[in-house]
């Protein structure tokens, strides 16, 4: 399965096998009623779905354009969207007999979620993260060790999230018969982006029936920011017929001029890694290069191919945000309605805010606030020094 | 294009153009065939030691136009064939037909793109015939016998066994999974197979051969001496595949 020409099998040999077994799997499951409910019984009782989407009514006041909602996946256990997918992967493992689960993590959010998930299913977790990571992200470390989980922190390449998606590629290509490798976003070989999706587009669906509720129409735009692209891909999938403009937020960093920022779609080229096709931040040999972002969630210098599909046939845009608007954002945010947003999500809203103001006040703007800040407080500090 | 054959892999690059020349010297006065690595930012499929040696390559500056310059300088003197080992990235960025003419006129005989398996591979497949490069797709104990042999038909070199489930990198013994997949590809390829991953000793060599091998393939046991002995590994280098050798007489 492809998107357009992007996403794809691209793995050596040996994983092969163990992608059809997880294909088959999905396949057989994904419409089986029992499953679904019980998917549904554990995001409701056990995740905290479905989540509210709030018109922030003082933010858009201050801005005086179209009405801003949020839909408040920072409301979530675990304080972020990805334990959509970890409950829907563990629950996947679980019926096809594996008895152990790994997964990459970058801030900590996804492996915080993955052990959650370990958890609650009683599966044995192991999250590799980079070293660097480790280092910036104790709390979350702690978190998961609390969580029963081991952390395997990895030392080679740039030692943040791309090796830390190596080393776990690494671990399954020998362990695959018992273990599950658990991917946090919409990247990755076939049939990962499409697994992802499906198990994060639950948010797209609450928000078109919510905003049907409250407004009797669609929204006329929806924002989300996108590292690898889970919470945009999630929002956007059930809105991709309807006449709603979607943009993707990548992390702008020091500036796209600057060589220092993560935006793979505004200013990468398309090449091959981690299984899939789609576009990378790389030099003219195909090497892949640093990344940079504030936010740490969006530290990654590939996307999921179907944003790539979405960029290329123009039914989606994709705009890049600074590390300092976001800041702002953040801040802004917190101020006005007393919800502090991930500093990933902290990038949508800074875009939101920014055309809100061009936009009418019987125009609606929605954006994925897909986690929530608590997390960031360390950067922020170290941000503003004494500045607030 | 293997029969009974040592073929020995390095980086090149690492840790130095200069020294992987000297290197390829050495490797062709004991082996039958050259394994030559494009170094790589992301090398998953790679274990310990062949990772470290990609990040050495790289950080030596070497680019994807100097591994060209290596096997055009080797091929001047020397008439070892030259199987280039590269991720898929590298090749997309050059641009397919671009990177496999250069490597050909380079003198390259065959290339194994490791993360391009049959299901992406259609294209690939057509501009090396073009071309004349050699194939050499993987096959892994995992792979079910008609997939093993659309692997066989794909491949025009020969089809390289993955001894084990894991990455490359010495192991003290060879795994079982070698010899059943020996067994079950003897019995379905046409084509000359080769064994490698895990393999570091001539004792190995010598099994693998008498299982029916047509080719044996050792890389991270002679990396893991550049890894060492930096710019003196030559000679060890020398000493280590003098020894693999030995594991072709019995």
């Amino acid at each position: 399965m492809k998107f357009g020409e992007f996403g794809g099998i691209y793995v050596a040999e040996t994983l092969i096998q163990p992608l059809k077994e997880l294909e088959k799997a999905y396949e057989e499951l994904k419409d089986d009623e029992e499953f679904k409910e019980k998917l549904d019984y554990y995001l409701r009782n056990y995740a905290g779905r479905p989540t509210p989407l709030y018109y922030a009514e003082n933010l858009t006041k201050k801005i005086g354009g179209a009405k801003i909602y949020l839909k408040r996946e920072d409301l979530l256990h675990s304080g972020a969207h990805k334990i959509n997918n970890t409950v829907g992967q563990a629950l996947l493992a679980k019926f096809m007999g594996k008895s152990r689960l790994i997964a990459e993590t970058g801030a900590g959010q996804h492996g915080v979620a993955t052990a959650m998930a370990g958890a609650l299913m009683g599966l044995k977790v192991d999250i590799y993260m980079g070293a660097e990571d480790v280092e910036r992200q104790r709390t979350n470390v702690f978190r998961m060790k609390l969580l029963g989980a081991n952390v395997i922190p990895v030392e080679s390449g740039s030692r943040t999230l791309k090796d830390a998606i190596n080393e776990a590629l690494r671990d399954w290509v020998a362990t695959f018969e018992y273990t599950h490798y658990l991917i946090g976003s919409v990247v990755g070989p076939h049939p990962y982006p499409t697994i992802v999706r499906d198990f994060q587009s639950v948010i797209g669906r609450e928000t078109k029936k919510q905003i049907l509720e409250i407004e009797g129409c669609l929204p006329d735009v929806i924002v989300a920011c996108v590292g690898g692209g889970s919470n945009a891909m999630g929002i956007f999938y059930p809105f991709l017929n309807d006449d709603v403009r979607l943009v993707g937020v990548e992390a702008g960093g020091k500036g796209l001029n600057t060589g220092r920022h993560s935006a793979s779609l505004c200013a990468g080229k398309k090449g091959v890694l981690h299984g899939m096709l789609s576009y990378f931040l790389q030099d003219e040999d195909g090497q892949i290069l640093d990344t940079h972002s504030i936010a740490p969630g969006l530290d990654y210098p590939g996307v999921g191919p179907e944003h790539a599909y979405l960029k290329e046939i123009g039914r989606a845009e994709y705009v890049a945000v600074t590390d300092e608007e976001a800041l702002k954002a953040y801040l802004e945010l917190s101020k006005t309605e007393g919800i502090i947003p991930a500093l990933e999500s902290s990038h949508a809203l800074a875009y939101a805010m920014k055309i809100a103001r061009e936009m009418s006040r019987d125009e609606i703007v929605v954006v994925n606030l897909s986690g929530r800040g608590d997390k960031d407080l360390g950067i922020v500090m170290n941000a503003l020094g004494d500045g607030l | 294009m293997i029969n009974r054959s040592l073929i020995t892999y390095v980086t090149a690059g690492d840790p130095s153009k200069e020294l992987t020349l000297q290197f390829l010297d050495v490797l062709s006065r004991y082996s039958d065939v050259i394994e030559l690595g494009i170094p790589f930012s992301d090398p998953m499929a790679d274990g310990k030691t062949i990772e470290k040696s990609h990040y050495r390559a790289l950080k030596s500056g070497i680019r994807v136009k100097d591994v060209f310059e290596i096997v055009e300088r080797f091929k001047d003197d020397h008439k070892t064939p030259i199987v280039l080992m590269t991720y898929f990235n590298p090749v997309f960025a050059r641009g397919l037909e671009n990177f496999v003419r250069n490597a050909r006129e380079s003198g390259v005989d065959a290339m194994l793109v490791v993360d391009l398996p049959l299901e992406e591979a259609k294209e690939y497949i057509d501009v090396c015939y073009e071309y004349e490069m050699k194939t050499v797709f993987l096959a892994s104990p995992n792979t079910p016998n008609d997939r093993l042999r659309a692997i066989d038909e794909a491949s025009s070199g020969f089809v390289y066994l993955i001894s084990l489930y894991g990455t490359t990198g010495e192991r003290e013994k060879l795994s079982s999974l070698a010899f059943d997949l020996i067994k079950r590809a003897k019995s379905i390829c046409r084509k000359p197979l080769a064994v490698g991953f895990g393999v570091s000793k001539a004792e190995h060599v010598r099994e693998l051969l008498k299982a029916g091998a047509d080719g044996v393939v050792v890389g991270s046991a002679i990396v893991r001496l550049i890894e060492v002995y930096g710019e003196k590994a030559v000679e060890k280098v020398d000493e280590k595949c003098r020894e693999l050798r030995e594991g072709l007489n019995f």
